[in-house]
């Protein structure tokens, strides 16, 4: 994934830094840049503040997406502080970017959310944050006794000397403590098995908050004389704008401002994706019909000719020829030649949108000298780079504050909408709310790449897959960026360490890129959705025309455990026996080869996304053409399990993504026009596609956490097909089932 | 000008009747529980009750609510100690994960379980068509399911709207 943030290289121990807050209370954080200890520093980039009374306030880091990341990191901080969790409050950061002598710092670490790495990235870090703390306070008292620190211990919130059978509050050792130097070291961390907060359920932190109302997203920033825009954008991909009409719009009591905004050029790096009209107005609903009274006159396109049919033709004939060869393990030409069987499919893979919840939004106040942005981002040191490239200000007068965000899902680690907000607001000099309908962020997203897949294998005598090969011509997410050679496009498409490589002697990946002017992006755990499916499909037709057994078939080639090297994001190692401890679970939980009526069936898969390993059993009925969802059995393999409710949240949520997106989903483009625009026609599945036998299953495996927001995606929707096959004889090999059953 | 109640206060709006109640609520009103999700009464993120009816607040334009009784996420309870029992289902059950159509969910439920006090998984697949896109579905039914329990155990004691 694209998560770039750069983070600090030397060892963030050293930065760590003590202080007195302004209420007289304990701080410890991150300096900015320079050296260790600046006093001048004292004041930011704090994570842990206790205060007289007991409070204890925790930094959040990053970004807030429905993810858990504003309940989970504190946690590991509190844990090791040892203090009541009931007692912790939370505080987002802003972004903490610093100038140095060659560049940037970021004093509060790396600050975005992709790539399920928050928690890993932050997994010691945070918990180094909390040890020190509690090192600090456990000093001060020790000072305070006269006695040695190793004769100290504490319960939560107190400093205990047992031998004198004294307590002291962390509330009354904060002063004291904040002026002690810092250790070298980080204290020793917890044994797992001593955790109080660590690795047991811990509701969401904001939820109260949530379910009053209260929760303040991007969309509910309101600030001293803000005005309300809203951007016409080119109704057909790449098109700039000949001239447009305003007359109408400004005769709209309450529309201030329309202006041109300039697009990117065909094919460049973007900081926005399209050229458009923009109105500032009193409110954003006359900012709305300020737009809707817009007269624009467009300049044809380059990609006025970009239509579905053609993209998905000119993959088929793509795939005559041959391709770039990204992988070539063993022999497979020869094992091809020698199978006593082999089998070959293809398979199609949309476009689809991201359409998280809240439409995309920003606050911007571009002054001369300085720039403030509110917005809901997952990369928000993007956003800040955004604000730079329009404004022309130094990063460092560029303030980025993170609300809680409305749905992530990839969408939001482009900040597109930042720029556009910044142009607004250094156009008019106003600080203003860009806001996008549902319409802009469906027909103006950076969509999940489609693409076909050729699939073909071969088999011995007794069965056994001796050659493989994935062929894909598909529109490759890395086609905007800047320096990116052709021959690398193929990465973010197909992961050459994926299974089967190592369990199958002859495998060869084939890419060939389609130039579509659609621009593509980050959806939730990237190519793995795709090729989770197509493998688990094809996996599923092998075993079938070859005689054998689904499910044993994929234990045969996932093998005993042992760790293969993995060169991908979410390396340095798969365990593809891991895969077939969960793969048995979830078959054995769903009662797998259990007689079933007719029209009834069963279906799994299990995939390696990003470090973490998952598996889905689905039952479903498919009668008189339609499909009914019967029963959802998922389970995760995450290493270690730090919030099991957070963890147990995100396998439910990825697999109603994965099954919503297959159901139903797709994006098409007809004359260079996006044909959806809103709900009625992108329809996200309801409650009702989802049965209340829905079970969700947490299997610990190690020490380790590894992220968990994308790993319980991928394989809802082959287990999905797979059921359906086996309920009905139906082969999905085109996406979604909708076209071809009811949902 | 347009005259109507909302959480027991009366409030007025000068601008034009045809601006949807959901804008007049976040942009005059600053109430902001009440969220924007799609502008055409698909997604029910907007979900407020008007005479104690779930409506779309998105596609109801102002004028259709003169001197009519709204309440919004933000006057379900008296105070955070004093939950709608939907809310308080909500919260134990750990509903929300990026929370944003939480609120028009929790307006909708309160409304969908004084039609169905004791809703069976048909009911709740008839009647509940508020998106989730974070996929919170699962753990929406079984809040449903409690908020009827909490809800027929207040109602005994004779407390609730």
């Amino acid at each position: 994934m694209n998560a770039t943030t750069p983070k600090l290289e030397i060892s963030r121990r050293q930065f760590l830094v003590a202080g007195a807050s302004v209420a007289g209370g304990f701080l410890l954080g991150l300096p900015g840049g320079g050296s260790a200890g600046e006093s001048a520093n004292k004041q930011i980039g704090f994570f842990v503040q206790i205060e007289p009374d007991g409070q204890v306030i925790i930094g959040s880091n990053q970004p807030e997406i429905g993810q858990g990341q504003r309940t989970s990191l504190p946690m590991l901080v509190a844990e090791e502080l040892d203090v009541d969790w009931s007692r912790v409050s939370v505080r987002q950061m802003p972004l903490g970017i610093v100038k140095t002598d060659d560049g940037f710092a970021w004093k509060y670490g790396g600050q975005g959310v992709g790539g399920s790495t928050g928690l890993t990235d932050n997994w010691d870090y945070m918990r180094q944050v909390g040890a020190t703390a509690r090192g600090q306070l456990i000093k001060a008292a020790a000072r305070r006794l006269g006695v040695a620190e190793s004769d100290c211990t504490t319960r939560p919130g107190f400093v205990v000397l047992a031998s004198r059978g004294v307590e002291i509050a962390y509330g009354d050792l904060v002063t004291e403590a904040a002026e002690l130097p810092l250790p070298e070291e980080s204290p020793p961390l917890k044994a797992l098995k001593n955790h109080r907060i660590v690795g047991k359920r811990q509701n969401t932190v904001d939820a109260l908050e949530i379910v009053t109302g209260k929760s303040k997203y991007g969309i509910d920033t309101f600030q001293p004389d803000m005005r309300y825009a809203v951007i016409a954008r080119a109704p057909v991909l790449n098109a700039t704008v000949k001239r447009f009409d305003d007359t109408a719009a400004r005769k709209i009591k309450g529309v201030l401002d329309v202006f041109e905004i300039q697009g990117p050029a065909m094919g460049e790096p973007y900081q926005i994706l399209a050229s458009g009209v923009a109105v500032v107005a009193t409110s954003t609903w006359i900012a709305m019909k300020g737009r809707d009274a817009l007269t624009i006159e467009w300049n044809e396109s380059p990609s006025v000719n970009d239509n579905s049919d053609d993209f998905w033709r000119e993959n088929s004939e793509m795939l005559e020829g041959d391709g770039q060869v990204v992988l070539d393990d063993g022999d497979f030409p020869s094992a091809m030649a020698a199978a006593t069987k082999t089998v070959r499919h293809s398979y199609r893979v949309p476009f689809v949108s991201h359409a998280p919840l809240e439409p995309q939004n920003c606050y911007a106040y571009v002054q001369e000298d300085r720039c403030h942005i509110i917005a809901p981002t997952q990369m928000p040191s993007g956003a800040s780079r955004a604000a730079a490239a329009v404004t022309g200000l130094p990063r460092d007068q560029i303030h980025v504050d993170m609300t809680r965000v409305g749905g992530g899902f990839g969408r939001r680690l482009t900040n597109d909408y930042v720029a556009e907000a910044a142009m607004i607001s250094k156009h008019t000099g106003w600080p203003i709310k860009l806001q996008w309908s549902r319409e802009d962020d469906i027909r103006n997203d950076f969509y999940r790449p489609a693409g076909i897949h050729e699939m073909r294998a071969g088999l011995d005598d007794n069965g056994k897959l001796t050659a493989w090969t994935q062929r894909l011509a598909s529109a490759s997410k890395y086609y905007r960026r800047p320096n990116m050679p052709d021959e690398e496009l193929f990465g973010a498409e197909l992961y050459v360490d994926d299974f089967p490589r190592r369990c199958i002697e002859n495998v060869r990946l084939e890419y060939f890129h389609n130039k579509i002017g659609l621009p593509r992006g980050s959806w939730r755990a990237p190519a793995h959705t795709a090729n989770a499916w197509v493998i688990q499909s094809f996996i599923d037709e092998l075993a079938q025309e070859s005689g054998q057994d689904p499910l044993q078939l994929r234990l045969d080639l996932y093998g005993e455990e042992r760790e293969l090297p993995y060169s991908n994001h979410g390396g340095p190692t798969f365990n593809p026996g891991r895969l077939s401890r969960l793969l048995k679970f979830v078959a054995e939980r769903i009662g797998y080869g259990k007689s079933l009526p007719k029209g009834r069936g069963i279906g799994i898969a299990s995939h390696f996304t990003f470090g973490g390993y998952a598996a889905h059993a689905i039952e479903v009925t498919v009668a008189d053409g339609k499909l009914t969802i019967e029963r959802i059995v998922a389970a995760i393999d995450c290493g270690f399990a730090v919030n099991p409710n957070a963890v147990d949240a995100q396998l439910q949520g990825g697999t109603v993504d994965g099954l919503s997106t297959a159901l139903g989903l797709q994006i098409t483009v007809k004359d260079g026009r996006i044909q959806q625009s809103n709900f009625h026609d992108y329809p996200l599945a309801r409650i009702a596609a989802f049965p209340a036998l829905f079970e969700t299953h947490i299997l610990p495996y190690d020490d380790t956490p590894t992220g968990v927001g994308e790993i319980g995606l991928p394989t809802a929707a082959p287990a999905l097909t797979n059921a359906i096959f086996n309920a009905s004889g139906l082969r999905i090999r085109s996406l979604p089932v909708s076209d071809y059953l009811k949902t | 000008m347009t005259t109507f109640r909302i959480n027991s206060k009366t409030v007025s709006f000068d601008g034009d009747g045809d601006t949807p109640l959901l804008w007049v609520l976040r942009d005059e009103l600053r109430m902001t529980g009440t969220k924007f999700g799609c502008g055409i009464g698909q997604c029910g993120a907007c979900t407020v009750h008007i005479n104690g009816q779930a409506q779309r607040s998105c596609v109801t334009p102002v004028a259709a609510v003169a001197n009519q009784a709204i309440t919004t996420i933000e006057g379900l309870a008296a105070a955070d100690d004093r939950l709608h029992p939907v809310q308080q289902a909500w919260l134990e059950l750990d509903v929300p994960q990026c929370g944003y159509c939480q609120a028009g969910q929790i307006m909708a439920t309160v409304d969908f379980l004084k039609r169905f006090p004791a809703p069976s998984d048909e009911d709740i697949d008839n009647n509940m068509t508020n998106l989730c896109r974070c996929g919170t579905y699962a753990r929406i039914r079984k809040a449903i399911h409690r908020a009827a329990e909490l809800s027929a155990a207040s109602s005994s004691t004779g407390a609730r709207e």
